[in-house]
């Protein structure tokens, strides 16, 4: 039988003899992340779809979402500022924003250690750089976050007064007998920082997907485990607590210790970077010290996972 | 220039229980410095394939169920890539193994359209020109518009293959099961898929049917067992497995499409 002819003419690549690199080299992991950047039509559409899936058949639509993250905020804030004798001005769109963030955080780290396992039809099914997976779940993550982004703008119009001067988040810490809390300056242009801030806690947001993803798709306990660590983590993060009430303990006190331990935690630092800014709170650059360590660490072990066995996730399945 | 090779690659399955899937039991197997079985077992699927494909290739992929056929597919789609030896993929692959795949029944059939079409590799503009092409050939009307769930099985198969047919792959890749539509629609599809054959770069196509081989393959590859048993011309190869001549149980339809072909070709 003769071959018809072909109607399409490639474009011409020189035939080269040598086979293509090991499937654990850095130029295959690059690479794969080089093409899902290119295919971002597919993971961007595919993002867009899993919201959508949310409130579909839903009466209220996207609107959901956002109104459970206020009631949630609204409903604790108000609580906990009661409990703790802070003004609710100032306490309110603290807990609100650090709410919003803290979402985003854990969703990033709990939805990225089912990112391989979610897509396991897909990955058996068809070829595709393993970062489409990865993209498609923070990309999934952000939609949310900008549905909530509008509870902060509400917040701010509210508490704008109160933001905007001056304020100490508690007059003075209980158990202590004249240890103020800490003066925070205000709202200011400084809010803007808040949008860097973000960008970075995206890039982190990826690197933790990618290695939890990876290391859940051959260790099946890794996110039930890793479920249990975050809600451990909510408690010790200041969200709904502020980090003035650790304040002023005797050195070598259960106060002091655990003022060092809060500090060792790494979300603290992610929340703050983001929060400080909207709130009008003191900024310190420890913080983003902090981050920009955990991010260059984070993305080192994240790529070497990815060099190693981008090739065995498909078998892990 | 497409081309695809293949240096005696290996393809072994890791056969994962609850145990091997457990990081606590892993690390305390080693911790206790036992040295036994913490070892995964794995199931070769592919032993030493050596396989050079270049472009206007027309390959048919024979053998029994479980012989390798579905897993060489997915080596050469770049889904798997080999535990031993090399496969280099030069061009872009349009797998076709499953055709529900990337199908989402809660949206429309046009949403699902361009989805499956992002799937394989077109870009959204591309997916945009051909909807109406594709609405056309898999008459499905104004059930574009439902959300898949509503089709039959039948629908289904019609409006992937509509997809399917409607792309320029470089390098396809068929497995067998995409005959399931009723006998009218399958004269319809039948030249389209003659069609999208003849637009690709590359063909490599699994099948049981000693029809749609002859149609649209020259030469074929048997498997049995994880390895290739033979490679060559298709008639001689097919034969080989089938155990007779394959080209005497054609329908005389089919003998006389060949027969134009040949004379035209």
């Amino acid at each position: 039988m003769a071959v018809p002819a072909l109607a399409r003419q490639d474009a011409d690549e020189p035939a080269s003899e040598e086979l293509a690199p090991s499937p654990r080299s850095w130029g295959r992991a690059f690479g794969d992340i080089r093409q899902a950047v290119a295919q971002r039509e597919l993971w961007g559409h595919l993002g867009w779809q899993d919201i959508k899936q949310r409130y579909r058949r839903s009466v209220i639509g996207p609107l959901w979402i956002t109104i459970s993250m206020a009631v949630t905020a609204a409903a604790l804030g108000g609580l906990y500022s009661q409990l703790f004798g802070q003004p609710i001005g100032t306490f309110m769109p603290y807990v609100t924003v650090g709410f919003m963030i803290w979402y985003f955080i854990s969703a990033c780290v709990l939805e990225g250690t089912e990112t391989f396992i979610a897509n396991e039809g897909l990955i058996r099914f068809l070829p595709a750089p393993l970062m489409i997976y990865v993209f498609r779940t923070v990309w999934r993550q952000i939609l949310f976050f900008a549905h909530n982004v509008v509870v902060y703008v509400v917040v701010l119009a509210i508490f704008f007064g109160q933001l905007d001067e001056p304020y100490r988040m508690i007059a003075v810490v209980p158990g202590t007998d004249a240890v103020p809390g800490i003066l925070h300056p205000g709202l200011s242009w400084w809010a803007l920082l808040a949008i860097p801030a973000f960008v970075l806690i995206v890039v982190n947001g990826l690197w933790v997907t990618l290695l939890f993803g990876i290391i859940s798709a051959r260790f099946r306990d890794i996110p039930p485990v890793v479920s249990s660590f975050m809600q451990l983590f909510f408690t010790m993060t200041p969200i709904i607590w502020t980090p003035d009430l650790l304040r002023g303990g005797e050195p070598g006190s259960i106060k002091a210790v655990i003022e060092q331990l809060a500090k060792l935690n790494p979300f603290y630092h992610f929340i703050e970077i983001f929060r400080a800014p909207l709130v009008g709170q003191a900024q310190g650059w420890t913080h983003w010290a902090v981050v920009g360590a955990i991010t260059v660490v984070g993305w080192a072990l994240a790529l070497v996972a990815l060099r190693n066995y981008r090739s065995r996730v498909a078998y892990w399945v | 220039m497409v081309s695809i090779e293949v240096r005696g690659a290996c393809v072994e399955f890791p056969i994962f229980d609850a145990k091997n899937r457990s990081l606590k039991k892993s690390v305390l197997g080693r911790a206790g410095g036992r040295i036994s079985a913490q070892k995964v077992p794995v199931v070769e699927a592919l032993r030493d394939v050596d396989l050079t494909l270049r472009q206007g290739d027309r390959v048919g992929l024979v053998g029994h169920n479980g012989a390798g056929k579905s897993t060489l597919l997915r080596l050469l789609a770049g889904i798997y890539e080999p535990t031993r030896g090399r496969a280099s993929i030069r061009g872009r692959v349009a797998p076709v193994f499953d055709l529900a795949v990337g199908m989402d029944p809660e949206i429309s059939g046009y949403e699902n359209i361009l989805i499956r079409g992002l799937f394989l590799g077109m870009n959204r503009r591309e997916m945009e020109r051909r909807v109406d092409e594709i609405a056309e050939f898999t008459e499905l009307g104004d059930y574009l518009d439902m959300p898949l769930r509503t089709y039959s099985t039948g629908m289904r198969v019609r409006l992937a293959l509509g997809v399917v047919t409607s792309i320029d792959p470089e390098i396809l890749i068929l497995d067998e099961g995409i005959g399931a539509v009723d006998a009218a629609f399958l004269e319809k599809a039948r030249d389209r898929l003659r069609d999208l054959v003849s637009r690709s770069g590359m063909l490599v196509f699994a099948s049981h049917s000693d029809e749609f081989l002859v149609e649209l393959c020259d030469t074929a590859i048997w498997m049995d067992g994880g390895i290739i048993r033979e490679q060559g011309p298709l008639r001689d190869v097919v034969s080989h497995y089938k155990g007779r001549d394959i080209f005497e149980g054609l329908s005389p339809e089919t003998r006389r499409r060949l027969e134009g072909a040949e004379a035209g070709g």
